[in-house]
């Protein structure tokens, strides 16, 4: 039996048009674009200045704030400049600019190590060191979340991949499944845990078999086939799922006694760590019916979105939409110009957008949101209480539980933008939450 | 390169389900239901059912024009009303009084209180109850099925003086054999249509579970004839308890979404129609019992809120 949670919905995953095809290198691109903000955190500063030549695995720029990561130049080259440039978030961020000059001369910063014999102290800094962050798509960083205030018992790694098209963390496990496995040991002997867990979705089942098969697993390591259903790689879902334990509202998953890393953030943990190599590449799925030749990349990190997209066979025609992430969670782009940064798992472009909303069919009541929501929630009700501004009907209702998966908006009749409201409420509750928190506290 | 991509928010793609779809699945599992009283009941039936469909759609269309507002009869709930207020009727109904009744159920329960979604009972039945008031005779006369005119009381307002040999077997009852409204006589036709819906998941099987088994557990232990498995069978089989256990107190718009109102609602259906049955005046409950729950629906729906995932307990520890 495979392990799921209640609630979710199976969306159709178009996965068959990359699951298959090898994750290919990309050719030189003549400019990389690196954003001073890929991931979750304080801002970075520049290291560099315009002028300067930087090697492959150098930092370029770094903060001493303790949430965030540094960012490394992928290619070794000369800085052009340093400006704000698109993002794939929507805003336009400072980002350096590197004129790779194709040597790929390796910086003598990247220093391998071998992981069984340093120390859980030392392995924790290099993580951090190495800029390694959430690269499901959350860009958490990932040495807060391997320092848990408390001990837990679960070590999990995030293999669900259930947002539909990607398929970037299928090719890594059946490309890199020893990475995969050691990335996880390494988090084991962090979090000083004797067992290992990696929860994959069943529409994988050949990355099952060649984990399996890798001569790193042994009987420390346990694979949790687990339910095709959206969001099953969702981090509570997925804690459900493999431990049944519920991590409290408002609380971490460390609060549940369980971390969640995703599965292409082992891989490049265990490079990290054998190699020295810092996070400067990732897979990356390039799908959609837009794209002439759906593929998977292994992608230097700040080579343009349309660099990739023209090493696919470029559009088969102008697409509607295009997509940074997965079709439920991912972000639309204006335009493709973004660079690729540490959290970009798939480009998608869509011939024809979905009528995602429809402001004439009214609610009626189907329950269909209510039914299928991962969180039992009741999005139709956080509808209302949007509209109406109604900020504690909104927090009566649990709005604050919401993991913005998107499903509801996914399977509403009536077409309605149901997160779209949740995600304007969302943060005036939390705000007014904060607010009452301050006040009782003095 | 030009800005030219849609921006909006996630999620970027859709199911495809519309609420026409829903209305036309609704549709399709009350054609056997629709045929099988055609059948018993012959040609003015249809007559019956089509002048229903036509009057909620027309006096839709013109409420929509007079206000100015956009059309809707294309969601299809419109016919799916006046679908449902003729197969509530009894056989022999004046069309006029029919067409009268369709319109009360659009305008006055549906349209003035804001239109689909909006209402606060289910339409066909509050139009059903408002005819049985205006027009109690042409409503309480019943007929036998396949025979021309010939006045029959139903299996109900039989057993109110308990169970007689002129009553027709429990598998006529079953197949619709039976005097009652052209939609409610035939079973076996109510429950394809709720195998369609369940396979289709326009409804959930709670409400109609639980209204049925409420009703049944009630009856057996303290109906007419307790602890009388006969008579129980012929109190779940005649009447409108299938049609509405199904095709009413499903109602999207009228009933809780919660899953723990649903069992309430289901209960409270159960328990009224038992009251209703057993010890009211009238020999049938099931329109009334739906709509008293109708106006609880907001109220059940209020105290029933389900707790969140993290307010469930379970994490091993705090």
């Amino acid at each position: 039996m495979a392990s799921t949670f209640k609630g979710g919905f199976h969306v159709p995953d178009h996965k068959g048009l990359t699951n298959s095809i090898a994750t290919k290198p990309m050719p030189d691109c003549d400019v990389h674009i690196y954003p001073l903000k890929q991931h979750i955190g304080a801002p970075l500063s520049a290291l560099v200045k315009v002028g300067d030549h930087v090697d492959v695995g150098q930092r370029i720029a770094d903060t001493d704030q303790f949430v965030a990561v540094p960012v490394h130049s992928s290619v070794s080259g000369t800085v052009t400049d340093i400006k704000p440039y698109y993002h794939d978030s929507g805003a336009m961020v400072d980002a350096i600019f590197v004129e790779n000059d194709k040597k790929y001369t390796v910086s003598d910063e990247v220093q391998p190590k071998n992981y069984k014999v340093t120390s859980a102290k030392e392995l924790l800094k290099c993580i951090r060191e190495a800029g390694i962050v959430g690269m499901g798509g959350a860009g958490f960083p990932t040495h807060i979340k391997l320092s848990p205030k408390t001990k837990v018992d679960y070590a999990i790694l995030n293999c669900a991949e259930c947002e539909p098209y990607i398929t970037a963390d299928h090719r890594y496990m059946l490309e890199n499944p020893d990475d995969m496995i050691i990335g996880l040991k390494i988090v084991m002997k962090i979090l000083d845990l004797k067992d290992g867990y990696i929860g994959v979705e069943l529409n994988k089942k050949n990355a099952i078999e060649a984990l399996k098969a890798s001569p790193e697993c042994d009987e420390s390591i346990h694979i949790v086939p687990l339910k095709v259903k959206y969001p099953q790689g969702a981090e509570k879902q997925l804690i459900k799922a493999v431990t049944g334990r519920r991590v409290p509202a408002g609380a971490l998953p460390a609060d549940a006694g369980a971390v969640v890393v995703n599965g292409a953030t082992s891989v490049t943990i265990a490079k990290a760590i054998t190699t020295g190599m810092p996070l400067i590449e990732r897979n990356v799925t390039v799908s959609g019916d837009a794209v002439k030749t759906p593929s998977n990349f292994r992608v230097r990190t700040g080579v343009p979105a349309s660099f990739v997209i023209e090493n696919a066979g470029g559009f088969i025609s102008t697409p509607e939409k295009v997509i940074s992430g997965g079709p439920m969670m991912g972000i639309a782009q204006y335009n493709t110009e973004y660079p690729i940064v540490k959290t970009t798992s798939s480009i998608l472009a869509l011939l024809h957008a979905p009528k995602t909303f429809d402001p004439d069919t009214p609610c009626i009541r189907c329950g269909r949101c209510v039914n299928h929501c991962p969180m039992q929630l009741m999005p139709f009700k956080l509808r209302d209480a949007a509209q109406k501004g109604d900020i504690d009907m909104a927090a009566k209702h649990y709005v604050t539980e919401c993991i913005e998966c998107g499903l509801c908006s996914y399977i509403c009749p009536a077409n309605k933008n149901l997160l779209q409201y949740i995600r304007m409420i969302k943060p005036e509750v939390l705000k007014k939450q904060r607010e009452e928190a301050q006040k009782n506290g003095r | 390169m030009a800005d030219n991509y849609i921006v909006s928010s996630s999620p970027h793609v859709h199911t495809g389900a519309t609420i026409q779809r829903i209305m036309l699945d609704v549709i399709i599992a009350l054609v056997p239901t629709t045929a099988m009283g055609i059948y018993f009941f012959g040609w003015y039936a249809a007559v019956v059912i089509a002048a229903s469909i036509i009057a909620a759609v027309a006096a839709e269309w013109i409420f929509n024009k007079i206000t100015k507002q956009r059309n809707t009869i294309g969601d299809l709930s419109a016919v799916v009303t006046g679908l449902l207020l003729a197969l509530n009727m009894p056989p022999g109904i004046p069309i006029w009084m029919v067409m009268i009744g369709s319109g009360f159920a659009i305008i006055i329960v549906k349209q003035l209180f804001g239109g689909l979604g909006k209402n606060f009972v289910n339409p066909a039945l509050a139009a059903r109850c408002f005819m049985l008031i205006a027009w109690t005779g042409a409503m309480t006369t019943f007929r036998e099925p396949l025979v021309d005119a010939v006045a029959s009381a139903t299996p109900l307002a039989i057993m109110k003086d308990g169970i007689a040999e002129t009553m027709p077997s429990l598998l006529q009852c079953f197949i619709g054999m039976k005097a009652g409204t052209i939609g409610e006589v035939s079973g076996i036709a109510i429950l394809i249509g709720l195998a369609y819906l369940l396979i289709r998941r326009v409804i959930n099987i709670t409400i109609p579970a639980v209204y049925v088994l409420s009703f049944a557990a009630l009856t057996f232990f303290f109906g007419k004839d307790a602890m009388d498995v006969n008579y129980l069978m012929y109190q779940i089989l005649t009447g409108g308890l299938l049609l509405g256990a199904v095709f009413m107190a499903t109602d999207y718009t009228t009933t809780p979404t919660t899953p723990s109102g649903m069992v309430i609602f289901g209960i409270g259906c159960g328990v009224l129609t038992f009251l209703i049955r057993r010890f009211g005046g009238y020999p049938e409950g099931v329109s009334f019992s739906i709509l008293l729950m109708n106006v609880a629906a907001p109220l059940i729906e209020r105290y029933t809120i389900p707790k969140s995932f993290g307010n469930r307990g379970g994490a091993a520890k705090k």
